[in-house]
């Protein structure tokens, strides 16, 4: 840490930004239910996608109950089977992790870290939950329509999510697709918010490379999104109007029941490359944020300086660009041309070099720093080892010649399930630990976060290593059930109902947490203003939880970056981002 | 601020050499309304070029059927063309402060607009009578998918239209209403340009 700490930036004045014209709630209804106070929308759009999230959960169940013992229950029957795999997958994708982590995480920090008083456009960013509200809904309805939710897999590869056979054809496809557009435009709405906010409306002196990492993972994930998901937008109204009135984008001729069918001609591939043209930009879209905020939590926690900040916002930034390059690595088994494979599985191993680089810089910053085992700590490194492991199955599947065999296999469900399914749910788990003092006024319960914490690690590896083992010895997915297939031995039935009663038991100690969360609420030890130590602007605000307009009368000045933990010379081992030098004790006693 | 010279600071140095940088951190020095819609046009720009990439990729299918371009067409481009100069002239009258003007640019874009929507409503009444349906060839669905998108887009600037000529009416003074006109003025000049190439699309195919 250099000596420059303490410099010619105390010229700054107190801060006379063009201030947002902040809505003043009158009543209950503004205040609590429409209202345009990014803290609340951040609650509300959290509350939202942890209630979904709740439910693909549950149907998460429901398919590993089939899969651990078969056809051992009247309530699960093939149709059923695919529709919990179809709802689960997409619940969790976009309406839990890239809802909780933007619509969330964003809306509670961008404004409080740098600096602002809320949201540029807080009346859309209000429009955005309630747009994304109705969305949720509209897809919970298709579990209760005729035929019910679509079962035609979280990716809806036309031809079959709209023929007849696939489960959900009468309505359930055409409420996903609906409620899929509605969640877009929501978000595109709340997604101009976050990155105008961050361009535009930053305080005195926190300029770009003074941003916390959680701000610059979260910035470029939205930049991510609001260019990806116009992708799914386009995709998915196309095939609403295949469904609806028989267009055929994406409708092949068919022949059923041997009558030739009026489609013609559509281009299923089509549907493929434009879904995952969204689809690999979504993973960094959920793990971008997740970078950012590890990196915050784990220098909090090291108490020392992120190591190489540089080139982690450099690395950030090199991801999401990368990640509009090497969507068709999810489509090998749909067949390319070689060079084309050769390119994508190039320009998919390339994107592992800014990624590894982050890995490096956060065992780095854990090198001789002075580790605190906290919840938040210990949920970071469980995230550091998850994704290491995610990653490196991710390598060998970015291989045309080993994804050939792999890719419809156990193996990919365990890999993904790794890298953007537990990996960012423990750095939800993480953060959550680490914010909820600001956000409620009061601490988690230690005990009850060590519980969650060992039993959600622990629990997770035994589910997904074995399901490794399960894809390399030929165990299909997606497949209801294999019943006697001779070169699956028989052991892997047996490991299939360990995998099930490991998920229902790690899925049952989620309890706990929410528990926890509500009951601390109310009888949680006090936190104070700022019971880490930390630096950044969040943790300086004038009352806990942060009041309207989040900071007091004036806005914070900022002095220097985020990390400035442990400096030599300094008495505290932090020093906040709005102190001025002028106040920074020296342990020789000078000032 | 230039970006490049932004993203290569060492803040851990801080040693706050850019105090402009620091005084006034925002990235561009403009109204954030205007920041706002410059980003939601990358987001619509998307969305029409990842149709035209599809539209043009359905092309080389041997079972596209190219559809006829109603005249009708020409002079509904020539309405937006007229309705984007009409902001053009709002824009500047608003500049110099000349409510009058202003006024009659806004009301003449927003009536070019609506004709120009019901121009493309009696095409899409034309073409349908003709037999062209949306689900009897891709090239007619691209076409209506293309045009209802673009048609809902200016739907959407309408509304933004509305909110402006409304708070004019209502006795608003002109410097409160120049941002909005110039807002929609961009917008309008954008949706123009989109329509120029979709429209130039649909000529080549």
């Amino acid at each position: 840490m250099s000596e420059g700490l303490l410099d010619e930036t105390q010229v700054i004045p107190p801060a006379e930004l063009e201030e947002v014209d902040l809505y003043h709630a009158h009543s209950f209804w503004t205040k609590y239910v429409f209202s345009q106070d990014a803290k609340v929308i951040a609650i509300q759009y959290s509350g939202t996608a942890v209630a979904i999230g709740l439910v693909g959960l549950v149907l998460s169940w429901l398919m590993r109950l089939q899969l651990g013992f078969p056809d051992s229950f009247s309530f699960i029957d093939a149709d059923t089977y695919y529709q919990h795999v179809t709802m689960h997958g997409m619940i969790m994708v976009i309406y839990l992790l890239t809802a909780l982590f933007l619509g969330g995480f964003g809306n509670y920090l961008i404004p409080l870290m740098v600096g602002a008083r809320d949201m540029v456009f807080p009346y859309m960013n209000m429009l955005s939950y309630w747009v994304y509200l109705i969305a949720v809904l509209i897809l919970t309805a298709s579990f209760f329509v005729p035929g019910g939710p679509t079962g035609a897999g979280w990716t809806l590869y036309p031809p079959q999510a709209i023929s007849q056979g696939t489960p959900g054809i009468e309505y359930g496809i055409i409420l996903m697709l609906v409620s899929l557009v509605l969640f877009i435009i929501g978000f595109t709405m709340g997604g101009l918010n976050y990155v105008v906010t961050v361009l535009q409306a930053r305080t005195r002196g926190m300029t770009l490379m003074r941003m916390p990492l959680t701000v610059w993972g979260i910035f470029t994930a939205t930049i991510l999104a609001l260019l990806a998901f116009p992708a799914l937008f386009v995709a998915g109204i196309m095939m609403l109007l295949d469904r609806l009135i028989g267009t055929s984008f994406f409708m092949p001729e068919m022949i059923q029941g041997g009558e030739l069918l009026s489609t013609s001609s559509g281009s299923p591939l089509l549907f493929q490359h434009l879904f995952w043209f969204f689809g690999h930009p979504e993973v960094y879209i959920v793990a971008l944020p997740a970078f950012g905020v590890v990196s915050d939590i784990i220098s909090v926690h090291a108490r020392k300086n992120i190591f190489g900040y540089r080139m982690m916002v450099w690395a950030i930034v090199a991801i999401g660009g990368l990640s509009f390059i090497v969507w068709a690595h999810h489509m090998y088994v749909s067949g390319m041309n070689p060079y084309f494979g050769f390119f994508f599985a190039t320009t998919t191993l390339i994107i592992a070099v800014p990624t590894a680089l982050k890995l490096y810089n956060w065992v780095l910053t854990l090198w001789k720093g002075n580790i605190q085992m906290t919840i938040p700590m210990l949920f970071c490194i469980a995230f550091i080892l998850t994704f290491l492991n995610g990653g490196i199955t991710g390598l060998f599947l970015g291989n045309v010649s080993v994804d050939i065999p792999l890719s419809d296999t156990m193996f990919v469900v365990a890999h993904f399930h790794m890298v953007m399914g537990i990996a960012p749910v423990l750095v939800i788990f993480a953060a959550v630990y680490h914010w909820f003092p600001k956000m409620s006024g009061r601490m988690l319960n230690e005990g009850w976060g060590q519980f969650h914490f060992w039993i959600t690690f622990i629990g997770t590896y035994l589910i997904y290593f074995p399901m490794h083992y399960l894809g390399f010895v030929g165990v299909p997915r997606r497949y209801f059930e294999i019943g006697e297939t001779s070169f699956i031995p028989p052991s892997a039935a047996t490991l299939n109902e360990f995998i099930t009663i490991m998920v229902l038991i790690v899925g049952v100690a989620q309890i706990v947490f929410i528990i926890n969360i509500i009951a601390s609420i109310w009888t949680g030890k006090p936190s104070g203003d700022n019971p880490w130590n930390a630096t950044t602007l969040e943790w300086q605000t004038a009352t806990t939880p942060p009041g309207h307009g989040n900071f007091g009368d004036e806005l914070p000045v900022t002095y220097r970056w985020a990390y400035a933990y442990s400096v030599p010379g300094v008495e505290d081992d932090f020093v906040p981002q709005n102190m001025a030098p002028g106040d920074v004790k020296r342990s020789d006693g000078g000032q | 601020m230039g970006l490049f010279h932004e993203i290569v600071k060492k803040p851990w140095l801080d040693d706050g050499d850019d105090i402009d940088a620091i005084n006034n951190p925002a990235a561009f020095f403009l109204p954030v309304s205007k920041v706002g819609l410059r980003v939601f046009l990358v987001v619509v720009s998307v969305i029409f070029t990842l149709l035209i990439i599809a539209y043009v990729d359905r092309m080389t299918f041997g079972s596209w059927r190219a559809m006829p371009e109603p005249w009708v067409l020409w002079l509904n481009s020539v309405l937006l063309i007229g309705s984007s100069l009409a902001f053009q002239w709002a824009r500047a009258s608003a500049k110099r402060d000349n409510l009058d003007a202003m006024r009659d640019g806004l009301h003449i874009g927003g009536v070019l607009t609506v004709g120009f929507l019901a121009g493309q409503l009696f095409v899409w009444r034309q073409l349908v009578d003709l037999g062209y349906y949306a689900d009897a060839n891709t090239a007619n669905a691209f076409f209506y998918l293309l045009t209802a998108l673009h048609g809902a887009h200016m739907l959407g600037g309408l509304v933004a239209w509305w909110r402006c000529v409304s708070s004019m009416w209502q006795g608003s003074p002109v410097s409160d209403l120049r941002l909005r006109v110039e807002l929609c003025t961009t917008y309008w000049h954008y949706l123009l340009l989109i329509w120029l190439v979709v429209f130039g699309l649909l000529l080549i195919s």
